[in-house]
């Protein structure tokens, strides 16, 4: 049976008909989530897409994380289900405690809109599972605020249990230790800025984005969440 | 106890000292050409201002740094300084 992935929609997500597509096509069977849902146990793997969720008023995240969703996203992540943030994903994962570390503004302040390189650096995530370590694919990234910082004790922990899902090749925005993409310590919760839905297709110039949300498809499959 | 009374609170965010405030570097690279080359040391950062109901000052205190430290600051990259005073019925 085709896994079943909550897509969670906040006023103000705008990547989430991208991603229903991209993971649907995949062979997934994708469906939306209203951020006032409470219930989430029936899915196999949760996204939450990119956009400005609450318009990123305050911070990018900062009010989406008291979306009611956000309590059961938690109870998910918990039982150990895939819960992978993109982009505003990410940022709102962060400002719940769910992943460590912050977003802050680009290093220059520059938004950047562009196809980076980013190299998989663990392959037991949830988004990179059965992935070459090593292996670079070319995913576009649309950001101000993907500036992942975190403190040095933090940094050091995250290396230490090796939770540096996927960096970039060349940093395009500041990140330390050129992070583009971090996971919790169950491995099951995975942030990343770069867009692997924009890159799922050739018409789209990269189809690199399919490896992780293939691995992501994996993961869902061998998950069964009790929350 | 008491009965509530309205505070008067103040919450100032700033980036912590280590991180990079790109914000008030622009803008002091933008003051020279106001003809003040002597400007230095400009953080940019939020002004946040509201009302509460509190028993004293001290939970007055409590209360605001709970909004300041939970959701108007993150703390992996800002801090907060919180004022609070109190404001009569008609503040």
């Amino acid at each position: 049976m085709a896994p079943r992935i909550g897509v969670v929609l906040f006023p103000g997500t705008n990547c989430e008909h991208d991603a229903v597509l991209a993971l649907d096509r995949m062979g997934a069977d994708a469906e939306l989530v209203w951020h006032g849902a409470s219930s989430l146990g029936h899915f196999d793997a949760l996204v939450l897409p990119g956009g400005f969720a609450h318009g990123d008023y305050l911070r990018p995240g900062a009010i989406a994380r008291f979306s009611p969703v956000m309590e059961a996203v938690a109870a998910y992540a918990a039982a150990g289900g895939p819960v992978v943030g993109i982009c505003n994903g990410f940022q709102v994962l962060t400002e719940a405690g769910l992943l460590p570390g912050a977003l802050q503004k680009n290093r220059g302040l520059r938004f950047v809109c562009t196809t980076v390189s980013v190299r998989v650096e663990r392959d037991d995530s949830v988004l990179t599972q059965g992935v070459p370590v090593g292996t670079e694919l070319s995913i576009p990234i649309n950001h101000f605020e993907g500036n992942y910082t975190c403190d040095a004790a933090t940094l050091a922990q995250l290396h230490d249990e090796e939770r540096v899902v996927l960096r970039y090749v060349d940093n395009p925005n500041g990140s330390i230790d050129d992070i583009a993409g971090v996971c919790n310590a169950g491995r099951n919760v995975v942030g990343l800025m770069p867009h692997p839905e924009r890159a799922s297709d050739p018409l789209l110039g990269s189809e690199d984005g399919t490896v992780l949300l293939s691995a992501l498809l994996r993961s869902a499959g061998a998950a069964a969440p009790a929350a | 106890m008491a009965d509530p009374r309205q505070f008067a609170v103040q919450v100032e965010v700033l980036l912590r000292d280590g991180i990079a405030d790109p914000q008030g570097a622009t803008i002091e690279r933008a003051l020279p050409a106001l003809g003040l080359g002597g400007v230095t040391g400009v953080r940019a950062g939020k002004s946040f201002r509201f009302h509460l109901a509190a028993s004293d000052d001290a939970d007055a205190l409590v209360q605001a740094t709970v909004v300041a430290d939970r959701l108007l600051a993150n703390p992996v990259i800002e801090e907060s300084v919180v004022t609070v005073r109190a404001a009569d019925a008609s503040a």
